[in-house]
């Protein structure tokens, strides 16, 4: 309004309703689809013939209320368990692919270790490993056998520990070899280039790929509890076997997908900064 | 259940469904009349063999339900139960002849060779489709055991149990048997099976376990036999229950009913359970 001398031409005008037009459109468009698939979808469950048999036994509201403390402080040992395996397994998982990577001929034992460690390990069924280490080493009867949860927590790195490395593996390698000969035409040493050239690179690729075994760490965490710990999954079961009511499981999935977000919003961000970054030069 | 015209019996078939249905000891159950006794005489019993009460059970017989194998001999939970419910509806021991039948054959359709089996069955909604079930004679109590070396063998109460490590298996009536009875300081740790947990218990990761008491019986028996019975918990939640089994629609199931019913309300059974399975079989009662 202030720039009087700016007068629209008859067709720009035309331009700008007939854009407005086609937003309104759009809009009503996508409203209309939503709403009908909505429809669809409340109609399909809610008017199924066992709907209210199915909220009964997995909605009922009274039920979720009374699971709720227990279920919690079984989640709170899935929140424990999976900060120490999450650190314990990245750890692991970055010194097995640094040893997988090492060069040279004598160093071809330690190499045939960690490929033999991420082979068995990543082969391995997470079950088998959890039986083997909590019901299986204790059974030693060793003196300082550390309690029960800690047995699990070494299965669980053992086994995420594997996949962790092929990833970290898959980021070293990414690095192109000139970095390398660039590095020791510099003078830095083997470790240097590793510390400085090569790792940060390589960690900052694979951010996302790393993230998302976390948060599936996150749901395998809870299977120690075939060992005697009830976590919340376990907690869930215990009170449906006393109510022949599936509302806890529902309970935890709901807590579970709560205790996701934070971790795979993170996981979204990072993998949205690497692309800007990258693409940014 | 029977269905037979005679009116007393009728009564006496309804008394139990009831006691079957409640699954719970008929503590104020009316005593069966004397003429429903005499209903259910000796000589107007339909046996297989006038005159005679054939009744059979398993080969071999475990203990401490049966003794050495031999059923005829009156000791043992089952053989004692199975001769008291002889005597009531009035057979002597001599009257009484045991047979043999494996316990998958007992609880399938057909017909039967005998007029009752004790053999721990179960009582279920399933197998009454198949055949018929007296009153339940027994309610199956749940037990810790732990092994001899673990510091809870030797312990007398429930009080004494409160700092041990105690396990069983989910969802099932031993595991609300230490969350409600027990109530022990540590958490309670729960597996996906009693073998899992067996383990546990022979590692030393747990102090005791709590099973059912035949389970309790037959691991300390035949499984781990370095582990020992400590006790039996008091009664918690719906328990399994066992029956005499009789053929399907049995002319004699009311009149067996009954014997299990006045035995139940005069502590027959009572005292049986507290001889052959509390003291005999060293499964004492924790308090």
């Amino acid at each position: 309004m202030t720039l009087l001398d700016h007068v629209p031409s008859e067709a720009q005008l035309r331009r700008s309703a007939y854009r407005r037009r086609q937003t309104v459109h759009s809009v009503l468009v996508a409203a209309f689809s939503t709403a009908a698939l909505g429809t669809l979808l409340v109609i399909a469950v809610t008017g199924a013939p066992g709907w209210d048999r199915v909220r009964r036994s997995f909605l009922d509201p009274q039920i979720a209320r009374d699971a709720l403390p227990t279920v919690l402080s079984g989640l709170w040992l899935n929140v424990r368990l999976l900060v120490c395996c999450a650190v314990g397994a990245l750890l692991l998982g970055l010194v097995i692919a640094v040893l997988r990577t090492l060069r040279g001929p004598v160093f071809f034992p330690v190499r045939a270790l960690a490929a033999g460690y991420t082979y068995t390990f990543r082969g391995l069924p997470l079950i088998i490993v959890l039986y083997l280490l909590t019901l299986g080493v204790p059974g030693l009867r060793l003196q300082g056998m550390p309690p029960v949860l800690v047995l699990g927590g070494i299965a669980l790195v053992l086994t995420y520990g594997g996949y962790l490395a092929e990833v970290f593996r898959a980021g070293i390698e990414s690095v192109h070899s000139s970095q390398l000969a660039a590095a020791r035409s510099l003078g830095l040493t083997y470790r240097q280039t590793m510390r400085h050239v090569v790792l940060p690179q390589a960690v900052r690729r694979v951010a996302p790929p790393l993230l998302n075994d976390v948060v599936a760490l996150q749901k395998d965490v809870g299977l120690v509890s075939l060992a005697g710990p009830i976590d919340a999954v376990r907690a869930a079961q215990i009170a449906t076997a006393q109510t022949f009511n599936y509302t806890p499981y529902i309970v935890a999935g709901v807590l579970f997908v709560l205790l996701a977000i934070p971790l795979i919003a993170v996981t979204d961000w990072v993998t949205l900064r690497a692309a800007r970054r990258q693409s940014g030069g | 259940m029977a269905s037979r015209s005679r009116p007393l019996a009728l009564t006496l078939a309804g008394a139990v469904v009831v006691a079957t249905a409640g699954c719970a000891p008929q503590d104020e159950k009316p005593t069966p009349t004397v003429t429903a006794a005499s209903s259910c005489a000796k000589d107007s019993l339909p046996t297989r063999t006038p005159g005679k009460l054939t009744i059979a059970t398993d080969q071999p017989a475990y203990e401490p339900w049966f003794s050495d194998d031999k059923p005829d001999n009156g000791e043992g939970f089952e053989s004692a139960v199975a001769y008291a419910v002889a005597e009531k509806l009035g057979y002597t021991r001599a009257d009484v002849t045991w047979i043999r039948v494996k316990f998958d054959t007992a609880i399938a359709p057909g017909p039967k060779d005998f007029d009752f089996d004790i053999n721990q069955f179960s009582i279920t909604e399933e197998r009454k489709r198949a055949v018929d079930f007296s009153a339940p004679y027994y309610l199956v109590r749940q037990t810790v055991i732990a092994l001899k070396s673990s510091k809870i063998a030797g312990r007398t109460s429930l009080a004494e149990l409160r700092d041990a490590r105690l396990g069983a298996q989910v969802g099932t009536t031993s595991y609300q048997a230490i969350t409600d009875v027990i109530k022990p300081t540590a958490k309670p740790q729960v597996y996906n099976s009693n073998d899992d947990a067996k383990k546990a218990l022979q590692n030393g990761q747990l102090d005791g376990l709590v099973v059912d008491l035949p389970t309790a019986f037959y691991i300390t028996g035949a499984e781990i036999t370095d582990a020992t019975i400590v006790g039996q918990v008091p009664q918690v939640g719906t328990p399994e229950a066992f029956g005499l089994l009789l053929d399907k629609n049995s002319p004699l199931t009311s009149c067996v009913s009954g014997a299990v019913g006045q035995l139940t309300t005069a502590g027959t059974l009572k005292e049986l359970e507290q001889k052959w399975l509390a003291q005999v079989a060293g499964a004492a009662e924790l308090r």
